[in-house]
């Protein structure tokens, strides 16, 4: 019905599916992606876990970290790109920061809410039962932030993955994002889709993951 | 015979205000004293400077032994079995944590919780989840147990029986006891000793000379007095 360089049918989408998987540029592409995606979000789940743990739980952390990073996460961390290739150059380091940007600013705003919602009379009680400082952090401000950092875990997963799609479509010799951009050059709508339908189901199969992980985690919580 | 609790001039301010005025207090090991006072007149600040949750005061305040807490909120961790929940009550009291489970266990056999051993705290009912924190507070065999209107939240059927249920685990345990509470009725049932606090002062005492477990109408003559101290007409009584 649709002319083929506008949109591929089914069949060929599947076909070439078939065949991108067979002679391996599906497979090294995925490997290739999944890597920034890997590396991006380790970064910032390192950068976001640190200070929102450094700023949740001391008064001097809160006043260093808080001001600076509430004001940076009304830009969107988007448009940052073109500073991003002044900085580090057309290689993996401006996907990788990318990456790390969108899953830092969520994970640290989440974890920061969590470790404040506390409950104060939780606290109290465990110093009555004779914990110390340390202990009160393990087991109690921790699991209590933990739903609330789940939340920002998901939110911030799929900003890795936005995140790899915007820095792909910029420059890109390898990877998903080239596959689709060389596709284009081809009016290989087809092989397009492909490339689509894999960043789809790379993110409902890490939203899946993180559900499980709530399932896992959280099951004390009457649902 | 040294006391469990001794308290001297105590005084506690908030800015201007004087929530404890010159407080002297005495509780005997084994001794169930009942702090009985309207809202605003100091007990639960009385409790909490016992149970060591605020330091900025000044007089003496020794309470040495072991202490125990029971808040009128179970203040259970939810994301730990009740069992769990139970035996954190080990911790700080100088016992070991291998034999955790067993005395989990038989700390909620006496609060006859048995069948929710395992369970998770947010599946219980009030009086349940209270129960659990009445075993976290006895399994750390306390010298001094302070219970802060553990049965304020509670339904009134539900009340009953933890009357009862305190009753005994006292007798068999002989914890040295100050129940805050603004239940008469409660006071009358439990204590040895009833103290009245108003404005910070402790206005009466009295000693509860009935043996146990009480009824009810042994103790109304008894209740129309301090329903007084408290300001109350009784009107069952005129």
């Amino acid at each position: 019905m649709l002319p083929p360089d506008k949109l591929a049918s089914p069949v060929t989408v599947l076909g070439s599916a078939v065949e991108l998987t067979a002679d391996g540029q599906l497979g090294s592409a995925f490997l290739v992606s999944m890597g920034r995606v890997l590396g991006g979000f380790a970064i910032g789940a390192l950068v976001g876990v640190a200070l929102g743990l450094s700023s949740g739980l001391s008064r001097w952390g809160e006043r260093i970290f808080d001001p600076p990073v509430q004001m940076l996460r009304t830009l969107p961390h988007l448009g940052l790109i073109p500073l991003f290739i002044l900085w580090f150059g057309i290689g993996e380091e401006p996907k990788l920061a990318l990456v790390a940007a969108g899953v830092a600013f969520p994970l640290y705003l989440n974890l920061h809410a969590g470790i404040r919602q506390t409950d104060p009379g939780l606290l109290e009680a465990s110093r009555v039962l004779g914990y110390t400082a340390v202990e009160r952090v393990v087991h109690v401000v921790l699991p209590s932030a933990l739903p609330q950092t789940l939340v920002g875990l998901r939110i911030s997963l799929g900003a890795a993955w936005l995140s790899l799609i915007v820095a792909e479509q910029v420059n890109a010799d390898a990877g998903i994002g080239y596959l689709i951009n060389n596709a284009r050059e081809f009016l290989r709508t087809d092989v397009v889709v492909v490339g689509l339908l894999v960043y789809a189901l790379l993110g409902l199969a890490t939203d899946g993951l993180v559900r499980g992980l709530e399932r896992r985690l959280l099951r004390w919580q009457v649902r | 015979m040294a006391g469990a609790v001794s308290v001297r001039g105590l005084v506690k301010e908030f800015g201007d205000r004087r929530v404890l005025d010159e407080v002297d207090l005495d509780i005997r090991p084994g001794e169930f004293v009942a702090l009985l006072g309207r809202s605003g007149s100091g007990k639960s600040t009385l409790l909490r400077i016992l149970a060591g949750l605020d330091a900025e005061v000044r007089g003496t305040v020794e309470v040495p032994g072991t202490v125990s807490v029971a808040f009128q909120q179970p203040r259970l961790l939810p994301w730990r079995r009740v069992w769990r929940n139970v035996s954190l009550g080990l911790r700080g009291a100088g016992k070991q944590k291998a034999a955790g489970r067993a005395v989990a266990e038989k700390a909620l056999a006496e609060v006859r919780l048995t069948d929710h051993v395992d369970a998770w705290p947010l599946t219980l009912s009030g009086g349940e989840a209270q129960r659990v924190s009445l075993a976290r507070a006895l399994v750390r065999e306390p010298d001094v147990l302070l219970l802060d209107e553990p049965f304020g939240a509670l339904d009134a059927l539900t009340r009953l029986a933890m009357h009862h249920l305190v009753d005994q685990l006292w007798r068999d345990h002989r914890p040295a006891v100050l129940l805050v509470t603004h239940d008469v009725d409660e006071a009358l049932l439990l204590a040895d000793r009833i103290l009245v606090l108003d404005e910070g002062r402790i206005v009466a005492e009295h000693r509860v000379g009935l043996s146990r477990p009480r009824r009810r109408a042994a103790f109304a003559e008894l209740r129309t007095r301090v329903l007084a101290d408290l300001g109350v007409d009784d009107v069952e009584a005129a």
